[in-house]
């Protein structure tokens, strides 16, 4: 991940700008420090027993034990986390195809065969995105009751896809426009059919763009709140819910908030830390490179 | 709002022969069909409920009484816009987005220029700074609220405990100032995504101009503000625009920290609780039209802004 951040070529410098610089270094790793620091603590307080983590002053040097683990995971008969866990995984990775196979053949169409006027219509995807959610919360409410898909993890499946659809078509239109026309005329020539020039051609280039843009819909549907608050209950609850179960807990279960709230993240703190520039790319929708 | 604005063009020309032009016309639509499956899923997924939110709002309509549905006319919009509480709202969307956004790119714009020169564990201190973008916003929103903010055995008042031993105050944040408890979380949380785009922008800057400026004897100050800056603009617009569209609709952390009490409801927190929890559904629908023209007057603005972000990438076709 360094290794797109470093220039190729390096500066010369005098050795007042070295010490100046070292100072400068300092200070980025005391400001990553104060920034990583709640999580820090959050982690460590996750390892405390209950009775060590709600005292006052903090106490660093506590005994460490997975009970907050084990009582997050059921073990002390609070609810079990692990169907709310399989509705959000359920939730992201099917809402997460169905966004590629919406949004892959409309970016084909908005790149590398473009329509006419296709930069009107990569601009109303767009506007979409700026539709508050709240908007169309309370009709879509009333046909999920309506039609008894209240509760009903499928539901969400559909929304979230339509959350995370104008992003993606966005993100992709920008990678898929990264194959070079001249490619692709040239395989034409030679007689390949479409289905080999998307496979041989077009494919490879674009691959690291579509796990990226991937990538960015599932975590987007994995932190999705207002959606799955208002519209599952208990069947399909999913884990950004289930979290909110610990809002009022009163100093009890602190340990017990910790480890759950850092069990829940991990997807995404590891698919985030996995592609952090890819993420950047995405998520400013391919305009920075 | 912009709908398909490609099907204008095929209807003048079914007057003329038909014969010679139908390949001409499959063949467009040949290159259209692709887009259509997206399309319809937007328009049916999210432009239908707001047509049908339109529609309820003229009505006064409480989910608890279903039978006394009745025409309304314009009522819930008045309601809605002399509601003192809705006010208020409006107000702390604004309020809440406007210092959010212009904090956390202040704030990421000084630790992209300190991130943007070399020195030993830089990419430890970036993967550092991103992991308060990755935590799930309910689960960050919860650190703040039990780990941090709590008055009894949170880490601020902890550190307060530390330093000034057992008479130090004790203050309780979020009942203190519980509007600035919500925007310090989401600053902690939007600032790596501006540092994030603002070094991508830094990164991109010609390094020669910079060597030739500060050559011809330029100062820090001087490269930063006639050089730096004026790169990074469009970088600046992009952050602030896609900020703003994840900030202005925020309901995680006004839901977790302070369930909208004390003043911090925003727009979506209201909506939410009118019609969640006072089935108020005409009421709710009206307010949210409300957001929506308040949204779109943004929105016009900032596809304005984004337009010119694409301009280069637009002249393609």
């Amino acid at each position: 991940m360094s290794t797109a951040v470093t220039r190729d070529k390096p500066r010369t410098r005098t050795p007042l700008k070295i010490r100046g610089s070292a100072g400068l270094g300092l200070a980025a790793w005391l400001a990553g420090i104060l920034f990583f620091l709640p999580i820090a603590w959050m982690a460590l307080t996750s390892f405390h027993s209950e009775e060590d983590a709600a005292t006052n002053p903090p106490s660093l040097a506590a005994s460490l034990t997975l009970d907050g683990y084990r009582d997050f995971f059921g073990a002390g008969g609070g609810a079990s986390p692990w169907p709310s866990l399989i509705n959000s995984t359920v939730a992201s990775v099917a809402s997460t195809l169905l966004v590629l196979l919406l949004a892959l053949p409309a970016a084909y169409a908005l790149s590398i065969r473009p329509v006419k006027k296709w930069t009107d219509v990569l601009f109303f995807f767009l506007s979409t995105k700026m539709l508050p959610v709240v908007a169309g919360l309370l009709p879509i409410y009333l046909f999920a009751k309506n039609t008894d898909m209240l509760d009903n993890i499928w539901l969400l499946v559909i929304l979230y896809t339509s959350m995370n659809l104008p992003i993606a078509v966005w993100m992709m239109q920008s990678f898929l426009a990264e194959v070079p026309v001249a490619i692709i005329e040239a395989a034409q020539i030679d007689g390949a059919r479409l289905p080999t020039i998307l496979t041989r051609v077009v494919a490879p280039i674009a691959l690291p763009g579509i796990a990226a843009t991937s990538l960015i819909c599932f975590i987007f549907s994995w932190n999705e709140l207002l959606f799955a608050r208002v519209l599952t209950g208990v069947v399909a609850q999913t884990a950004p819910v289930f979290l909110t179960g610990f809002i009022t807990s009163q100093g009890l279960f602190l340990a017990k908030v910790c480890a759950a709230s850092l069990v829940i993240s991990l997807p995404v703190l590891a698919a985030g830390f996995a592609a952090q520039d890819k993420l950047v790319q995405g998520l400013s929708l391919g305009a920075v490179k | 709002m912009t709908a398909t604005a490609s099907t204008p063009t095929v209807a003048p020309k079914t007057a003329r022969a038909p014969g010679p032009k139908a390949p001409g016309r499959l063949r467009a639509w040949a290159t259209r069909a692709p887009l259509l499956p997206a399309l319809i899923f937007m328009v049916v997924v999210t432009q239908l409920p707001f047509v049908a939110t339109l529609v309820i709002s003229f009505f006064d309509w409480n989910a608890l009484y279903p039978d006394a549905r009745s025409f309304a006319g314009l009522d819930n919009y008045s309601e809605v816009l002399t509601d003192p509480d809705l006010r208020k709202s409006v107000l702390t969307t604004i309020v809440l987005t406007a210092t959010v956004v212009i904090a956390s790119l202040v704030i990421g714009l000084g630790l992209a220029l300190l991130l943007d020169r070399r020195f030993r564990g830089r990419g430890v201190v970036r993967t550092l700074l991103i992991a308060p973008f990755l935590l799930v916003p309910v689960a960050a929103a919860l650190l703040w609220k039990h780990v941090l903010y709590n008055p009894e055995y949170g880490l601020f008042n902890g550190l307060l405990h530390w330093v000034g031993g057992d008479g130090a105050t004790q203050p309780d944040w979020v009942s203190n100032t519980p509007l600035i408890a919500i925007e310090a979380s989401l600053i902690w949380q939007w600032t790596p995504f501006m540092m994030l785009i603002l070094l991508a922008g830094l990164q991109s800057r010609d390094s020669e101009l910079v060597e030739a400026a500060r050559m011809d004897g330029a100062g820090p100050w001087q490269v930063f503000r006639y050089l730096t800056l004026p790169h990074l603009r469009r970088y600046l617009e992009l952050g602030s625009l896609l900020g703003s569209i994840y900030i202005v609709q925020n309901f995680d952390a006004v839901f977790t920290i302070t369930s909208g009490g004390l003043g911090t409801a925003n727009l979506p927190y209201t909506v939410y609780q009118s019609f969640y929890q006072a089935h108020e559904n005409g009421l709710a629908s009206a307010a949210g039209v409300l957001v929506v023209i308040g949204s779109l007057i943004i929105a016009t603005f900032a596809l304005r802004v984004v337009s010119s972000l694409f301009r280069e990438e637009a002249s393609r076709s």
